[in-house]
């Protein structure tokens, strides 16, 4: 928050010169990212300051989820492009088809998705609106990651102050640490607060135009929303996100049988909760609700725990996130029934084998948290209109976020990002496709590559990963005919994580020892979710294993994990680096 | 912060090829010894992950001790399969422990006869896994036993998953509101199953006071007898979900004016230990013991602090290091187990409870260390700060009722000792000695009750005729 003061005095200077246009100054300040270099340049050059902010918000949201939004400034510069609908209709053709558009880019859904598509739109030079139906921000900074962390970094401060051993191997003493349910519940409230308000200031800054209301599609390059307003763009992007999927025969009230949206709001700490899932979402309520004192019992569906996660880092998560804890779990059983606690009885789940459909347990219990993943939400955007179905649920696209209509054509200037077409159902994915969205309605043809994209799931320790699990790894090899290695390293090796007295974890890079491509990275440890992005992108720009080993990192910190994979990486001999050393086909 | 050095002292990274875990954690873990589950004490020198029992030549594959805390391990994947020849130092199985995955290794050549532990399921630590046979002439016998291990390994499963009916009648309303749900089983929370896999505890042995008379981990905890550890969520919040008052138990109707008050955790082991005497045959030996030395002695000690508690502990000590049996135990109804330090138990009345503080090794302290020490370990169970190793460490226990006037008494023996000694007030006695002189002397009753399967008669009565004679000549006490 250090740069707090630094805008509202910018934001001062800016209104002072209000007829600044036209992103392309930023490029100037492509070249320096640094948080640090908003403050440099306040005295000497008041009129970039907005695109100082501009740009932090532009990238502060692409690649590494919302921990940074937390900094995001305040400028308060009016909008100078306040939309006015009946204006719009005017400027409509006669026949209906419009000649010039109201907007050159509409997103359906400000979430993050279409806020990072917004930040990059208005850099791009592109007038931009974005519609909200319901509260900016969407699920993540909502209902999602955002509160979520909040929870979790109260959890990890109980665990440790709960963990006598940890204190003592530190020489610290801690007596009776407890908490305030309330305390805890408004902490996470007030920052999912303060992120939707800076996500809208950032926009409102930049002169993204908000249109409150639902979104309906009503015909190629034709949208309306609220009651009767109509707009038209060039281009639109859904971005309408998703909402917990919850299976059928469950009955959520929101009290004690509820899903993550109701769980966030921490109403009540049950003795004892069921959560029904072991993804990352079931993962991370598990540790905050054993943090917070409760009893868990996982319901899984597939024969085990964490499905999704390599392996190896499912096996060794397991030993440290459920083992030891109050946990026990049921897998290879569906909750074909949850019945609600009342008339003084418990909470009912029926489980049955997921193989045999044979009836197999009754659970009663004080609560259950439905994490079964998330389903899209596109009611009401009018996908009729524009003749295209959704395939369970999901907007079909291409590659591109085309948006694909039922004949299997492509709906021209309709795309489609982010948790709504289901192709990685991560916040910053939606924003990376968003951009990339952009760059090609900008001239540049973009295809954003999803094996980057890095995951992270923020238990105690965390868990992250980017690319291919071991065994995906080792089909494509088996399927294209090259050669997999493994490389892996304990965190009991890393003197930083010594010193904090968390050796527990594990990092593991697949690799491919003829040429050095990183295929996937894994790791499970302190920190992890920071850790990863080294990997990421090396991944996403193409750095080989031979070249980033020589990469120098500080000692000691918990990054020479992954130094010590690569250095650790075996590549053959001939492999060299396609880019410094072009080689004769 | 001068961490900018990369050269400062970094840890040397030990991700070698050859750990066998199969994650690679890089820290081996420590091998506990192994060899403690082989009742062949020729084995003892071998250490590590020589896990195999010379018998004949048909060997059995026992699921190893990886950790100190590992009760059960899950077999991974056998990385051999039956009829494979193998040779000493070769992997052989992959074991899954509460804390790694390690491959075993197998310390003698031979054929793998058998598998009797499959893959993804586990087994206790010390059964049998798997059979080795040395010569193809002896699989067909390895196998055959290989059959009757298979047999009694089902028994080793879980029992938690069985429906069990409940052993408290739940409360009337309750079951007839259940009623159509099916017979009531028996509900334990996550950390209460946890618990009782921990402690050994039968499921049905536990009466759940929780909500929905579900076993909570308290209740386990209480059933096994020890001290609940503190509540883990200290200030916890408000429940939003009123909790139903614990429902009195149903038992006997009360006469008019009494009432029922719950056993503290400490009654409740108490009374958990007294119900499992029960199980252990136990035959008791008097003998008395003129104590006029001993007070005289007392007289002379007491100044320095020296209590009659430490000098009969003491004493107790002295003879048990010539009696070693009588300081034996027996665990599982079929061995000695013999201990290696005296630790004499004291029997202690604290208010509304009984607490047996353990001086550790008795017989090397002297008597003013284990004086001190003892007033150290009274003034701790007196603020109820006695770790558990200080009061369940004891091999041999001392409850003295003397002080009351009480001539004589028997003890209960506690679960997992060989004896007990109950002591007796001395009191002046007209004896008669060996030539016939009267004379008055103190004399004092004590009382040895012992468990009958390890320590027969003549050996309580030897150790009890030591004892007398270090009482009788205490000058040895001080030395």
């Amino acid at each position: 928050m250090h740069c707090s003061a630094a805008f509202s005095q910018a934001a001062t200077s800016a209104t002072a010169v209000p007829t600044i246009s036209g992103s392309r100054h930023v490029g100037a300040l492509h070249s320096s990212s640094s948080s640090s270099s908003c403050t440099l340049l306040i005295p000497s050059k008041p009129i970039n300051l907005r695109f100082c902010g501009l740009r932090r918000e532009a990238f502060g949201f692409s690649p590494s989820a919302f921990t940074r939004c937390s900094n995001s400034q305040r400028v308060r510069l009016p909008s100078r492009r306040r939309f006015k609908g009946s204006n719009v209709s005017a400027s409509l053709g006669d026949n209906g088809i419009p000649k010039s558009f109201d907007y050159d880019l509409i997103i359906i859904g400000a979430g993050v998705g279409g806020h990072g598509a917004a930040l990059h739109a208005v850099e791009k030079g592109l007038k931009t609106a974005i519609i909200e139906g319901d509260v900016v921000g969407g699920t993540c900074v909502n209902r999602g990651c955002v509160p979520s962390k909040a929870l979790l970094a109260v959890s990890g401060r109980m665990r440790e102050l709960q963990s006598e051993h940890h204190m003592k191997a530190l020489g610290l003493q801690v007596h009776a640490a407890g908490y305030d349910r309330q305390g805890v519940a408004d902490h996470a409230n007030n920052l999912a607060t303060k992120i939707r308000n800076n996500l809208t200031n950032s926009m409102k800054a930049l002169g993204v135009d908000i249109l409150t209301g639902v979104g309906t599609i009503l015909g190629p390059q034709k949208v309306k929303f609220g009651t009767d307003n109509i707009v038209t763009a060039k281009d639109i992007i859904i971005a309408t996100g998703s909402v917990p999927f919850v299976p059928k025969g469950i009955e959520v009230d929101g009290k004690t049988v509820i899903t993550s949206d109701h769980a966030l709001k921490l109403e009540f700490v049950p003795d004892w909760i069921a959560i029904v899932g072991s993804g990352y979402i079931g993962l991370e309520f598990s540790d905050v609700y054993t943090a917070l004192g409760s009893e868990v019992t996982f319901i899984e569906a597939l024969d085990q725990l964490m499905p999704g996660f390599d392996p190896e880092i499912g096996k060794l998560a397991q030993r440290v996130l459920i083992n030891p804890r109050k946990i026990d779990y049921h897998t290879g059983v569906f909750a074909t029934k949850i019945t609600p606690a009342k008339d003084g009885k418990p909470v009912t789940i029926e489980l049955i084998d997921a193989k045999t459909k044979e009836p197999k347990d009754t659970l009663e219990v004080d609560a259950a948290l439905i994490a079964t993943g998330r389903a899209p939400f596109t009611n009401g955007l009018g996908l009729e209109n524009i003749n295209v179905v959704t395939q369970r649920g999901f907007v079909p696209v291409d590659e591109r976020m085309r948006v694909i209509d039922a004949n299997g054509n492509l709906v021209p200037h309709l795309y489609c990002i982010g948790d709504a077409n289901g192709k990685m159902m991560l916040a910053h994915a939606a924003s990376a496709q968003g951009i990339s969205v952009v760059e090609q309605v900008t001239g540049r043809d973009h295809v954003l590559n999803h094996l980057s994209i890095p995951a992270a799931c923020f238990t105690h320790p965390e868990i992250s990963m980017v690319g291919l699990t071991e065994p995906q790894a080792r089909e494509k090899a088996e399927k294209e005919g090259f050669e997999v290695s493994v490389v892996k390293t304990s965190f009991k090796a890393n003197t930083k994580a010594l010193a904090e007295n968390e050796g527990e974890g594990l990092a593991k890079l697949i690799y491919r020892p003829d040429n050095g491509e990183i295929l996937g990275v894994h790791i499970f440890g302190l920190h992890a979710a920071d850790l990863i992005h080294e990997a990421s992108n090396a991944i996403a720009l193409g750095t080989r294993i031979q070249d980033i080993k020589f990469a120098v990192h500080a000692h000691p910190t918990l990054s020479e994990v992954l130094d010590e994979l690569f250095k650790a990486a075996k590549v053959k001999d001939h492999a060299s680096n396609p880019v410094s050393e072009p080689v004769a086909v | 912060m001068a961490t900018l050095s990369p050269f400062l002292s970094k840890t040397p990274l030990s991700n070698t090829p050859t750990i066998s875990f199969s994650s690679s954690i890089s820290t081996p873990l420590k091998w506990k010894s192994i060899t403690s589950f082989s009742p062949s004490g020729s084995s003892s020198s071998r250490s590590r992950r020589r896990i195999f029992i010379v018998q004949s030549k048909i060997r059995e594959i026992f699921m190893p001790a990886l950790s100190s805390t590992m009760t059960e391990g899950k077999i991974v994947s056998w990385i051999k399969s039956e009829g494979d020849v193998l040779s000493k130092g070769e992997s052989v199985v992959v074991v899954e422990s509460d804390k790694a995955d390690m491959d075993v290794e197998t310390f003698y050549d031979g054929i793998l006869a058998a598998i009797v532990v499959p893959e993804g399921e586990s087994a206790p630590v010390g059964a049998a896994i798997g059979i080795l046979a040395e010569t193809e002439a002896e699989v067909a016998q390895a196998k055959a036993k290989a059959a009757s291990a298979g047999a009694a390994a089902p028994a080793s499963h879980p029992v938690t998953s069985t429906p069990v009916p409940a052993v408290s009648p739940p409360e009337p309303k309750k079951v007839a509101e259940s009623a159509p749900s099916g017979p009531r089983k028996t509900v334990a929370t996550p950390y209460a199953k946890k618990l009782l896999k921990q402690h050994k505890v039968d499921i049905n042995s536990v009466v759940g006071t929780g909500p929905f008379g579900r076993i909570t981990p308290e209740d386990v905890e209480k059933a096994a007898g020890i001290a609940p550890s503190k509540s883990v969520a200290p200030s916890a919040a408000p429940a939003a979900l009123p909790k139903p008052a614990p429902a009195a138990a149903p038992a006997a109707p009360l006469l008019p004016g009494s009432t029922v008050v719950p056993f503290t955790t400490m009654q409740a082991a108490v009374s958990k230990n007294m119900i499992e005497s029960l199980s252990v045959p136990t035959f008791r030996v008097g003998y008395p013991i003129i104590t006029d030395a001993l007070d005289a002695l007392y007289e002379k000690v007491k100044p320095k602090g020296v209590t009659m508690t430490a000098l009969l502990a003491k004493a107790a000590a002295m003879a048990l290091v010539q009696h070693p049996v009588v300081n034996a135990s027996c665990k599982d109804g079929k061995s000695f187990t013999n201990n290696a330090n005296i630790n004499i138990a004291v029997a202690v009345a604290i208010n509304g409870g009984l607490i047996t503080p353990v001086l550790q090794d008795a017989d090397k302290l002297d008597l003013y260390l284990l004086s001190q020490k003892w007033k150290e370990l009274v003034e701790k169970a007196r603020s109820k700060q006695l770790q558990p190793h200080e009061y369940n460490s004891g091999t041999f226990t001392l409850s003295n009722l003397g002080m009351f006037g009480v001539d004589r008494f028997d003890a209960i023996l506690p679960p997992g000792q060989g004896a007990i000694m109950a002591v007796g007030a001395s009191k002046p006695t007209v004896v008669a000695d060996a030539d016939g002189f009267f004379g008055v002397k103190s004399k004092m009753l004590v009382n040895v009750t012992a468990d009958h399967r390890i320590i027969y008669g003549a050996d309580l009565a030897t150790f009890l005729q030591t004892f007398s004679k270090i009482v009788e000549n205490p000058e040895s006490l001080t030395l």
